[in-house]
């Protein structure tokens, strides 16, 4: 299997790399680029921690090949902060405990930003069913709603 | 230090301990920088592929690996043949994870390879060529008890391994007594823990036979020493390392992948990395027992229990512990009955070893028992609350698994939920209502931690039981209480295996319990050290130096007129008073107190469909003391959820041809964010006396009392009782429509 | 194994249809990439359409919709005019799967997929939905229930992808309906699904009506008796009794992980009293 040659950016970084035609983004980001925020829960496009944004449409990056990522632009959780400067998503989920273990934190946190670009004022019941994607295990999703409120409420503010 | 279990002069006034702090790791796992199991790399590394069985029971004729050894870039293939012979203690955890002569279950491990890319591994693994005999298989845990049954492995007579019995008093002699009785079976399907994060590991054994392990675990000591027993290796040749954990619940407290890892490692002499696929997860690791379970109870006229019976019959794979007897001894664990007996029966099928699942094996038991306490109720009419409020147990109960209550809450979770204006609210139309307790032991077990006085008055902390929700927070908690400084001025890791005495794993909610009582331990040896170099500076005798609020203070009419000197003077100077201060802590913890919750549930059936949506859920719970509240409400919403995931619609699904039919998160349904509705909980605090702060353990019980709160809501709303979980629609619907699903 | 992201439908048609071995068609990608994972398929080929313009794009044509061959539900569901005609396969669109999975998952990708569970399909089959298809014979279209054949079967032949959907222009006071069956309220392949489209006449009573079933048997199964019990009337409840007897007998369900025959065949008769009533209602207030 011969490799692609793929040109990219990720979290606005020009990136190249090599990949085998099959190969997912996911895979790349992880194992190539060694942006191993994203993370993988299935493989499958049944969990949600492999959350990315391509070209700012949320996706999970397990469905999507590397070799499609050719001159898009690839969005992680690694880019989310800026600088030391933390996205009010991110300081929100710490202020209300809204992880655990914190494997599916990274997917929840890029799939709420893709949401709240979309809808800065989104009801409870539009979050949970935005998220339902997005598994989690260990909180109930109770404080990660809270979170996700509470972050969109101060953004709205800003 | 010898542990002292009576904590009569508990701190009460708290000043660090019950605050909501960030937690410690939390900047690293908001930005993706918190490394996981799978997120390791190491030069050189290659990666390992696992070949599994398919099918769930057959003799292994022959294992031709030629092909997959030819194919460049491929450094070892493995079979058992790989592995040391083994001696007695070790064989069953080898058995499951790379098969001997036979395969037990769908999944089974029968070979590995490790090749140069991933790509390249799973290729490699698909050429390794397995011959089988196919054997009659079992995978329902009644088929399995039943006699006639297919063995399960070959060598043994009965699939019926174990029998356990715990009780008290004559239970005839009770049923007798009794005025009412409720006899009933109860059915539950395995369920599994469903962490989000693969088990993961990366083995690296150097030709020396030195080997390191990064793992992703509840306890890497446990991976330390079942790997060196499995491999032959002495235990300081293996250290482990315990990653960022994504969930574990009990799942990650054995080995599956890493003495694999560890055999290829140095067959190959490069570091080796395995990811288990989500496949593989439901596969071959983790899920809980299913069950079987009779229940007979009876009471007398005024609401009195006076019996209890109850015989549990548990399928926990092919090798059996399925942890019956933890079941048998939990099932009554919530009332005062002066008859009770529970017998539990470890039952052998082909499925994947059983692992622990949060408070393992209690919440099929409390299904069972509290689905027949709610119908009992309706026998006597009785509220279900005040029922439980007359017969719950208490301090001084004689628990139905032997020993006697001291201080705990379940009255007062009781009392609560009554008073909760959940219980109160008037229930919209077609909801119903259910309200269920739940019980766990919590463990204490073997614990270390090691407390450093950095020069700057920082303290850094070193336990050794993986954080699997938070617990570094708490832990840097209760040593700032202890030391009297700020939360922010300590730091906490989970420190590898070569750097601390041995911890037992990450289960049973013993770690804000045990480890937090190493910490404080430690906590007050250094505090002894540093008021020893206080009175060494003033030059007058230690007992008259006395540490608050972080500092030293003279103390006592002779001490003289010092100013204090606190913690960071005294860290500060360290090097010209005697050099670096610490402290430490090796106990084998005793005194975790258990705990008790209540749970509210309401729910709406569409009688249509059979579907269940919860509306409203409540949990109340004796912590002991939240030491960190927003992770014990945390542990309580999670828990929740997971009960609830159990009741409606998870389940291992088996073919007749003894295959797992939903190995993935599609059809293996665990609640979605839009499943929910928002988890109330109420923390109680009565304190455990065998804990400085008065800790319980918090984590199991929540998933305790959930299946039957839900039965019970269900029954509410569409008038079915259902004896049979998950709940799922067809079932709920079938007996709407009066027949079998 | 290629990868190959052409530009030109004629390109994409070119490469499928020259492939000595296995080509596979990528639209949204979110079955193709879990059968690679899985290795159930290992093509020799695979040719991403998501660089041809036509294929992304959704125009309005002869008063109707045409969606091309890629495009995400997500976007369909971002387009106003196309969620107000066609509400019920916008919903069918909007079950595919997670937020992730609509930001990928395509309308011809449901159907060439050819699950008998597919969401958008029985929507589609109601909404007399036809499918463009291209090959090297050039473009043809078909009925949409004329695709699936069967199990992952379809009516597609070698080097032939689908080009786009056809969503015909709407009468006024038309409108449709889709319903599924899920264990969770997300995440779940459908048990049982039913796409209803229905006009009224001035009277109110029901005009044209085409009832689609999935799930329930091997490919959707289009009910023309309960098409039949539903026209003439103005959803009374004799006819929407009349409507789920003939959709309940039109099942012809297996048991498996998924639901049992009784279960599918009892939900399927709920489903479509349910989804008639809505489209009924939205085909009132349509203009």
């Amino acid at each position: 299997m011969s490799q692609l040659q793929v040109s990219t950016t990720v979290n606005g970084d020009p990136v190249e790399f090599l990949c085998e035609p099959d190969e997912s983004l996911m895979d790349v980001l992880r194992d190539r680029l060694g942006l191993t925020g994203t993370k993988e829960g299935c493989g499958s496009g049944d969990c949600g921690a492999c959350s990315v944004t391509v070209d700012g449409r949320l996706v999970c990056s397990c469905l999507v090949l590397g070799a499609e990522a050719q001159g898009r632009e690839i969005g992680t959780i690694e880019g989310m902060a800026k600088g030391e400067q933390l996205h009010t998503l991110q300081k929100k989920f710490l202020e209300h405990a809204a992880l655990q273990c914190g494997i599916c934190t990274p997917g929840i946190l890029v799939a709420a930003e893709a949401l709240l670009k979309e809808n800065p004022d989104p009801t409870e019941t539009e979050v949970r069913y935005w998220l339902a994607g997005n598994l989690c295990r260990c909180t109930g999703y109770d404080k990660i709603i809270r979170a996700v409120m509470d972050a969109a409420t101060e953004m709205r503010g800003a | 230090m010898p542990l002292d279990t009576q904590h009569e002069n508990q701190i009460r006034d708290f000043k660090v301990v019950g605050t909501r702090p960030v937690r410690p790791d939390g900047l690293d796992k908001v930005t993706g920088r918190a490394r996981y199991g799978a997120d390791m790399s190491l030069p050189g590394m290659i990666f390992g592929e696992i070949v599994r069985s398919t099918h769930a029971h057959a003799k292994i004729i022959s294992i031709d690996t030629s092909a997959a050894e030819a194919l460049p870039g491929v450094h070892a293939v493995i079979t058992r043949a790989d592995f040391p012979a083994q001696q007695a203690g070790m064989i069953d955890t080898l058995d499951h994870c790379m098969a001997d002569a036979e395969v037990l279950y769908d999944g089974h491990a029968v070979a590995a390879v490790a090749a140069s890319s991933k790509s390249l591994a799973r290729r490699a693994a698909a050429l390794v060529k397995v011959k089988y005999e196919a054997l009659p298989h079992v995978t329902d845990v009644d088929a399995a008890a039943a006699t006639g049954a297919p063995l399960v492995k070959m060598g043994i007579e009965s699939n019926i391994v174990d029998t356990h019995e715990f009780g008290h008093g004559d239970v005839e002699k009770g049923f007798a007594e009794a005025d009412v009785i409720v006899e009933r079976t109860f059915t539950t399907e395995a369920t599994h823990q469903g962490y989000i994060e693969p088990h993961a590991c990366v083995a690296n054994m150097g030709g020396d036979g030195v080997a390191d392990i990064w793992c992703c675990t509840q306890g890497h000591f446990m991976v330390r020493n079942t790997c060196a027993a499995i491999m032959g290796m002495s235990a300081s040749q293996l250290r482990v390392t315990a990653s960022e954990i994504g969930g574990g619940f009990g799942g990650k407290t054995c080995v599956y992948i890493e003495p694999t890892a560890l055999a290829l490692s140095k067959k190959a002499g490069r570091p080796v990395k395995i990811v288990m696929s989500r496949q593989d997860v439901f596969l071959a690791s983790g899920p809980t027992a299913s069950s079987s379970i009779d229940v007979k109870i009876g009471a007398r006229k005024d609401g009195t229990l006076v019996a209890g019976l109850a015989t549990l019959r548990y399928q926990g794979g092919a090798w059996g512990g399925s942890l019956v007897n933890m079941g048998a001894m939990a099932a009554f664990a919530c009332y005062d009955i002066p008859n009770v007996k529970a017998v539990g029966h470890d039952i052998l099928a082909n499925r994947p070893k059983l692992a622990a699942y949060r408070a393992p094996s209690a919440p099929m038991a409390a299904f069972a028992i509290e689905s027949a306490m709610t119908e009992m109720c309706e026998k006597l009419e009785v509220d279900p609350l005040d029922f439980r409020l007359k017969n719950c147990a208490r301090a001084g109960t004689k628990s139905s698994y032997g020993p006697t209550y001291g201080e705990i809450g379940l009255e007062a979770t009781l009392q609560a939920a009554k008073d909760h204006p959940h219980w109160s609210a008037p229930l919209p139309e077609g909801q119903g209502r259910g309200v269920a307790c739940g019980f766990w032991f919590n463990f204490g077990g073997q614990t270390s931690s090691s407390l450093n006085i950095n020069e700057d008055g920082t303290v850094g902390l070193s336990v050794g039981t993986p954080d699997i929700g938070g617990s570094r927070a708490a832990m840097c908690q209760m040593a700032a209480e202890a030391l009297g400084i700020p939360y922010e001025k300590v730091r906490a890791i989970v420190a590898d295996t070569a750097s601390l005495g041995y911890n037992d794993v990450t289960d049973g909610s013993r770690t804000t319990f045990a480890s937090g009582l190493a910490v404080i331990n430690s906590a007050n040896q250094a505090v002894e050290r540093l008021c020893e170099r206080a009175a060494q500076t003033w030059d007058i005798p230690v007992e008259a130096v006395e540490w608050k609020d972080g500092a030293a203070h003279p103390a006592g009419a002779n001490a003289g007129n010092f100013a204090p000197l606190t913690l960071a003077e005294i860290a500060a100077d360290s090097g010209s008073t005697g050099g670096p201060i610490s402290g430490h802590s090796e106990i084998n913890a005793d005194g975790a107190g258990v705990s008790f919750g209540t749970h509210i549930c309401d729910a709406e059936v569409d009688q249509e469909t059979g579907r269940t949506t919860i509306t409203r859920y409540t949990v109340i719970q004796d912590a002991g003391k939240a030491i960190h509240p927003d992770y014990v409400e945390g542990q309580f919403q999670g828990g929740a959820v997971q009960g609830i995931g159990w009741a409606l619609n998870e389940e291992y699904i088996y073919g007749e041809d003894g295959r797992l039919q939903n190995a993935g998160f599609l059809d293996y349904r665990i609640p979605v964010a839009s499943d929910l509705p928002m988890i109330d909980t109420q923390i109680l605090e009565i304190p455990n006396p065998g804990h400085p702060y008065g800790v319980r353990g918090v984590g199991e019980t929540p998933i305790v009392p959930p299946l039957a709160t839900v039965a019970h809501a269900i029954k509410g709303s569409c008038g079915q009782r259902m004896t049979s979980i998950p709940m799922s629609p067809p079932k709920v619907l079938a007996a709407l429509k009066g027949r079998t699903a | 194994m290629r990868f190959e992201a052409p530009e030109t439908v004629e390109a994409a048609v070119s490469l499928m249809a020259g492939e000595p071995g296995e080509a596979r068609a990528l639209a949204g990608g979110t079955d193709l990439l879990v059968q690679l994972k899985s290795g159930r398929v290992a093509p020799d080929l695979i040719v991403d359409l998501k660089r041809i313009p036509s294929m992304t794009a959704i125009t309005q044509e002869d008063g109707g919709f045409r969606i091309g061959g890629a495009v995400p539900a997500a976007e369909m569901l971002e387009h106003d005019a196309l969620t107000a005609a066609w509400p019920g396969i916008c919903e069918a669109a909007y079950l595919v799967g997670s937020t992730q999975v609509m930001g990928r998952a395509s309308l011809a990708g449901n159907l060439c997929t050819s699950s008998p569970a597919a969401d958008t399909v029985p929507a589609m089959v109601a909404a007399g939905a036809m499918v463009r298809i291209v090959g090297p014979d050039g473009a043809r279209d078909v009925a949409c229930e004329d695709v699936p054949s069967g199990v992952q079967k379809n009516a597609l032949k070698k080097g032939e992808v689908v080009d786009s959907i056809f969503l015909p222009a709407r009468p006024a006071r038309a409108s449709d309906a889709y319903l599924r069956f899920i264990p969770r309220t997300e995440m779940d392949i459908a048990v049982v699904g039913c796409g209803i489209s229905i006009t009224r006449a001035a009277d109110d009573t029901i005009a044209e009506a085409k009832v689609a079933l999935g799930a329930v048997a091997i490919t959707v199964q289009v009910v023309a008796d309960a098409a039949k019990a539903i026209i003439g009337t103005r959803l009374d409840d004799a006819a929407l009794d009349a409507l789920a007897a003939a959709c309940s007998a039109a099942c012809k369900p297996i048991n498996d992980k998924r639901g049992t025959i009784e279960f599918r065949t009892d939900v399927a008769g709920v489903l479509a009293r349910r989804a008639a009533k809505i489209a009924y209602d939205r085909a009132g207030d349509a203009a």
